[in-house]
């Protein structure tokens, strides 16, 4: 790794939606793209649900951001960890979530897939590995 | 007259929802909003704390508020009810008084 490059992850593990850290934390991580860091994602605890498929938001009125995960691929952030008891716990699985990719530009731009499924001890331990983790 | 109570905390998060399905009485009626209407799910860690309260209480959920969260009528526990808002309003006005719960 080169000199001057950090390991970030932020943290998600709020629900979306009924407060703002789920979008401020967006925010954040789109601007942290632009610095050329070593950035990963982790969605744990109340997190797993900004990152369910199939939100519609006409009905209540709310912004709907979640297409911008979608986005995550384009900015390089090709690092989602998605802890595997949070699903559990929340009657979740992989199925309930968006396909969040990015395409491999050193494999003829392939389409891959960014998601990690982890268990709590494994993301214990990708914790453990950051320069500076942001937590919401 | 029965009461009216309001939920709007995710129940994974805090413990309002069980506080009230433990503080509320048989007939009254329990309206799921917000961040709170993901604890209707199926498979959940609190979906049994639900299945009891549905038995004697009126269990409802906000509809847009599920559908925000990418959720729909099948992924709900049976005998929770959906509403709109419409719905929400007929709710205060059929209940003696309301309850928040935060």
């Amino acid at each position: 790794m080169s000199e001057g490059i950090k390991k970030f992850m932020f943290m998600n593990t709020k629900a979306p939606y009924g407060t703002v850290y789920a979008l401020e934390s967006l925010e954040v991580v789109l601007i942290s793209a632009a610095f050329d860091q070593d950035v990963s994602l982790a969605f744990c605890d109340d997190g797993v649900f900004q990152i369910t498929d199939n939100q519609k938001t006409d009905g209540s009125g709310m912004k709907n951001f979640s297409a911008a995960y979608k986005a995550l691929g384009d900015y390089d952030i090709n690092k989602i960890y998605v802890e595997k008891e949070s699903l559990e716990e929340r009657g979740l699985t992989m199925d309930n979530l968006m396909k969040l990719t990015y395409e491999d530009e050193d494999d003829d731009w392939a389409e891959k897939t960014s998601m990690y499924l982890v268990t709590r001890a494994e993301l214990a331990d990708l914790i453990d590995e950051q320069d500076v983790t942001i937590s919401s | 007259m029965a009461k009216l109570h309001i939920v709007n905390k995710s129940p994974f998060e805090r413990n309002s929802l069980k506080s009230c399905l433990g503080k509320s009485k048989e007939g009254s009626t329990i309206l799921l909003i917000e961040d709170a209407v993901v604890g209707a799910l199926k498979g959940t860690v609190v979906a049994d704390d639900l299945s009891s309260a549905i038995a004697n209480k009126n269990v409802c959920v906000l509809g847009s508020d599920l559908n925000t969260r990418g959720f729909t009528e099948a992924e709900i526990l049976d005998g929770i009810k959906i509403v709109d808002y419409a719905g929400f309003v007929d709710l205060v006005a059929e209940h003696s008084n309301v309850q928040s719960w935060l």
